[in-house]
């Protein structure tokens, strides 16, 4: 008797203009005690079928044919029956354990009623399970805990609560929906062991969701791989990742950063399955002439020395409290040489996004100098030298969904920043460098007119780093460029990158928590440990040979695709 | 070209949803009938009440058409001078509908001035201009109002009280109405802010001023937009009460709040019409713009927007 069997599920979603499928014609079975991975792109409807089975799905969408049968009970819109199943046989792990617990109730009260309302235990028996429930997810000293809110546990062991409270009412299928995605490495490593502990201990069937292939590879007996709502494989884990069969999968398996070794640009795939060999860059020769590319001196170009970060609030009268100041950079030194590229590593919280903000200049050291070109870079004296240095030092940030202006069109975007530097700069001038940007990052010159909202988040990032390259920056920082964007597209942009760097001779700051990203990218890593800098050395002598304690144990943590194939 | 404008505006996601809700499509057109009217007050009405010529104590305290002894002349009757209800409120819209745009502009200035500069510029600057923004929360708006009102009058000679009674208006209201404009903006200015596409203009090393007008005010102006719809029936809500407390239009100029006033005195004496339908047009006219005001805050903000 198969424990979970989906079979032709077609779910739509009816907009005003257009139908979406979300999901059309998914089958797959799950067993108990075993762990199925649902891979796929944003939007190619893996979270989609995964709320189909406890009837969650949003309106408009409706599952308009198929069936899901659990244990031979249909739950297929039959909201009645999934009632009395969800969260009892069924439990839901969500992606972000910031807002997966209410604030105003204590993990007692939580867990007690979520206990109370799915079996007839009373209340002590109950409180007795949650505190074994906790002990079992690994919370030290549970009989304490218990009692706390959830703001008092960090994400981590938020996420572990969350765990506890799905699994509080003995269910027999547990979902994960990116279980990992918001958390640090080496707290997701736990958590995937737990959840691969839990699938053997009580014999449950996991369904996790999630778009990273490492930990796919991790923990996954079987993985479905997903796009546009359609299954293209399915099949044994070490199967469909080492011999991929269908071209999607190939090429989302090819974009995967190897942690094991260096690569020299990711390989493409177009959609007929052809490898794209040409570089994404054509650069013309006017773009050539007006960079005005200088040679690789290899000479020092930043220097931080001894930068010390300390936030505190803002008071109308100075107080000498010391409670409300948090120390974000202690004592950080370090330099990058010009046209190489430099890496930052670490955990949320180490600081790395800080570094970036005062080097940018938006924010000032507390401690310490920021030399670029041996010219102090918060030194009042050198006012006019500073404004000149503004534009060669540009920033690429994070989220493609915030960094640019809504309310401007891509043209006004990216020739802002030339206008503000070339004041008297001709119409035909300005329509030519503008032109020649968005070729640069291989967007096309019809979209000049369009507003942000019409691109895709990859689109979005190239042409942020066209409005980067406007002011011709020597220093270009990377926060977290890519970690928002889908593998396929995470390659693309990379690959853009490495291109650009190759070309024009940019000197590159690359700020990851990625660290097979990092190491494809960088020429020398430093790695940051809580506002400190554990280790700095070339890349390949810190991922063969880590010295560094805290180094050696990120690199193990790391999920890695290698680990199976 | 306005066709055109019109055409994308219904094909857009909030035409889309003006198209759908009855409320909005209500609401608006008697708002835009309303504000039409009185633009075209000179060829609309029937009468020029403040015409002497047109106007005859003879025909004072007339009542309307449909009660005995109404006359066809005037559809509405007529107050104690004599002069036609009907005109007399069209004319008297137009002074209430001027106030309250005038002074809802002046207040968006002031209030939306000082929310961006406190929100972008931190600071002991947005914590002054914070609490200054909470005292005068916490003063009614009516007598903050009358406050300026009265400080106002003291300023200008009596001989001018009647032709610089518009302007008192719209200061007094205005000043009444700035702080919600200016916590709505700061609060917006905040989130907007800390946006990576404002970070990306300060490392360009664009000006403060040229960030806060070219790149934060285009991206705040949907809540500034639902609280001045809002704040427009208030202010014109204010206006009358103003006039009607006897501190804003004069009699020889009346809006509605002043035609309200001299109506409530003859209200026992049986001439209930001319207190009676000002009253309902002004009701009509702030709540077709609070409607309005509801239908936009949901429409524009699509988080609040019930499933």
């Amino acid at each position: 008797m198969t424990f979970l069997k989906i079979n032709n599920l077609d779910i739509e979603y009816q907009t005003r203009k257009e139908t979406i499928n979300a999901s059309r014609n998914v089958s797959f079975n799950l067993e108990r005690g075993e762990i199925i991975g649902i891979v796929g792109e944003s939007g190619s409807g893996k979270s989609t079928v995964a709320n189909a089975i406890i009837n969650l799905i949003d309106k408009p969408g409706k599952i308009t044919n198929g069936s899901i049968l659990l244990d031979e009970t249909e739950l297929c819109n039959n909201e009645e029956v999934v009632r009395t199943i969800r969260g009892k046989k069924i439990g839901f792990i969500f992606q972000d354990p910031q807002t997966s617990l209410n604030p105003l109730f204590t993990i007692k009260d939580q867990l007690v009623e979520t206990i109370q309302t799915h079996t007839d235990l009373d209340y002590n028996k109950s409180l007795e399970k949650s505190i074994k429930l906790l002990t079992e997810v690994g919370i030290e000293n549970p009989h304490k805990r218990i009692n706390d809110y959830p703001h008092q546990f960090s994400g981590g062991m938020r996420q572990r609560v969350v765990i506890a409270l799905a699994i509080s009412c003995e269910p027999d299928l547990l979902i994960a929906d990116e279980p990992t995605t918001a958390l640090d490495v080496s707290i997701q490593f736990k958590i995937l062991n737990l959840l691969k502990k839990l699938t053997l201990d009580r014999n449950l069937g996991v369904l996790i969701i999630t778009h990273d292939i490492g930990v796919i590879a991790e923990i996954t007996d079987k993985v479905i791989i997903m796009r546009y709502g359609k299954i293209v494989e399915y099949g044994k884990t070490h199967q469909v990742l080492s011999k991929p069969a269908s071209i999607e999968c190939k090429s989302l398996v090819m974009s995967v950063p190897p942690a094991n070794k260096k690569i020299d640009r990711f390989k493409l795939f177009s959609p007929e399955g052809e490898q794209i060999i040409d570089t994404s860059l054509n650069l013309t020769n006017n773009i050539i002439k007006n960079w005005k590319i200088r040679d690789l001196s290899n000479k020092k170009l930043l220097d931080f020395i001894n930068v010390t970060k300390v936030f505190d609030g803002i008071k109308i009268l100075s107080t000498k409290d010391a409670d409300d100041k948090i120390q974000a950079l202690d004592n950080v030194s370090f330099s990058i040489f010009e046209g190489e590229s430099f890496g930052l590593v670490g955990e949320s919280g180490s600081g790395k996004s800080t570094i970036a903000k005062i080097i940018s200049g938006l924010l000032p050291p507390s401690k310490g100098e920021v030399k670029f070109e041996n010219t102090s870079l918060f030194d009042p004296k050198n006012k006019l030298k500073i404004k000149k240095f503004r534009g060669q030092i540009q920033m690429i940030f994070q989220d493609p969904y915030s960094s640019l202006n809504p309310r401007f069109n891509i043209k006004d975007i990216i020739s802002e920043p030339i206008k503000f530097f070339q004041k008297n700069i001709d119409h035909y001038s300005l329509d030519q460098n503008v032109n020649d940007l968005i070729d640069i990052v291989g967007i096309s010159r019809t979209s000049l007119e369009r507003f942000p909202h019409e691109f895709s988040g990859g689109q979005r990032q190239r042409i942020s780093i066209a409005r980067a390259l406007a002011t011709k920056p020597r220093l270009l920082i990377c926060d977290e460029p890519t970690s928002a964007l889908d593998v396929t597209i995470q390659a693309q942009v990379l690959n853009l990158l490495k291109d650009l760097q190759e070309q024009l001779n940019l000197t590159i700051l690359f700020i990851s928590h990625d660290l097979p990203v990092i190491r494809q990218m960088c020429d020398r890593v430093a790695i940051l440990k809580k506002g400190c800098i554990c280790e700095i050395n070339q890349t390949e002598s810190i991922f063969n040979n880590p010295k560094n304690l805290y180094t050696k144990e990120l690199l193990r943590l790391m999920p890695k695709i290698e680990s199976i194939i | 070209m306005i066709p055109q404008i019109i055409k994308t505006f219904l094909d857009s996601d909030i035409g889309y949803s003006f198209k759908k809700s009855k409320v909005a499509i209500v609401s608006s057109i008697i708002f835009v009938i309303i504000v039409l009217t009185s633009l075209l007050a000179v060829v609309i009405a029937p009468y020029n009440p403040f015409d002497p010529k047109s106007v005859s104590l003879m025909d004072a305290f007339t009542p309307p058409i449909w009660s005995i002894g109404g006359s066809v002349d005037f559809l509405l009757g007529t107050d104690q001078q004599g002069r036609d209800m009907l005109s007399t409120m069209i004319y008297g819209s137009q002074i209430s509908l001027i106030v309250g745009f005038a002074s809802i502009i002046f207040a968006m200035v002031l209030g939306v001035f000082l929310g961006v500069t406190a929100g972008y510029l931190g600071g002991r600057y947005e914590i002054v201009v914070m609490r200054f923004t909470d005292v005068q929360l916490t003063i009614p708006s009516i007598l903050m109002a009358l406050l300026v009102d009265g400080i106002a009058r003291g300023f200008i000679s009596k001989s001018l009280h009647n032709d610089m009674a518009i302007y008192v208006l719209i200061l007094a209201i205005g000043v009444s109405e700035w702080p919600q404009f200016a916590r709505i903006t700061r609060a917006a200015t905040l989130v907007e802010k800390n946006k990576e596409y404002v970070l990306a203009s300060r490392i360009i090393g664009l000006s403060d001023i040229v960030i806060m007008i070219k790149h934060i005010l285009p991206n705040i102006l949907r809540p500034i937009l639902v609280i001045a719809t809002i704040g427009l029936s208030q202010a014109i809500i204010t206006e009358s009460t103003l006039s009607f407390l006897g501190v804003g239009f004069p009699p020889t100029n009346p809006s509605l709040g002043t035609l309200i006033r001299f109506g409530n005195n003859f209200l026992f004496s049986g001439e209930w019409w001319i207190t009676f339908f000002p009253a309902i047009f002004l009701v009509v006219l702030a709540l077709s713009i609070n409607l309005l005001g509801d239908w936009m805050r949901d429409a524009l903000n699509p988080k609040l927007k019930v499933r």
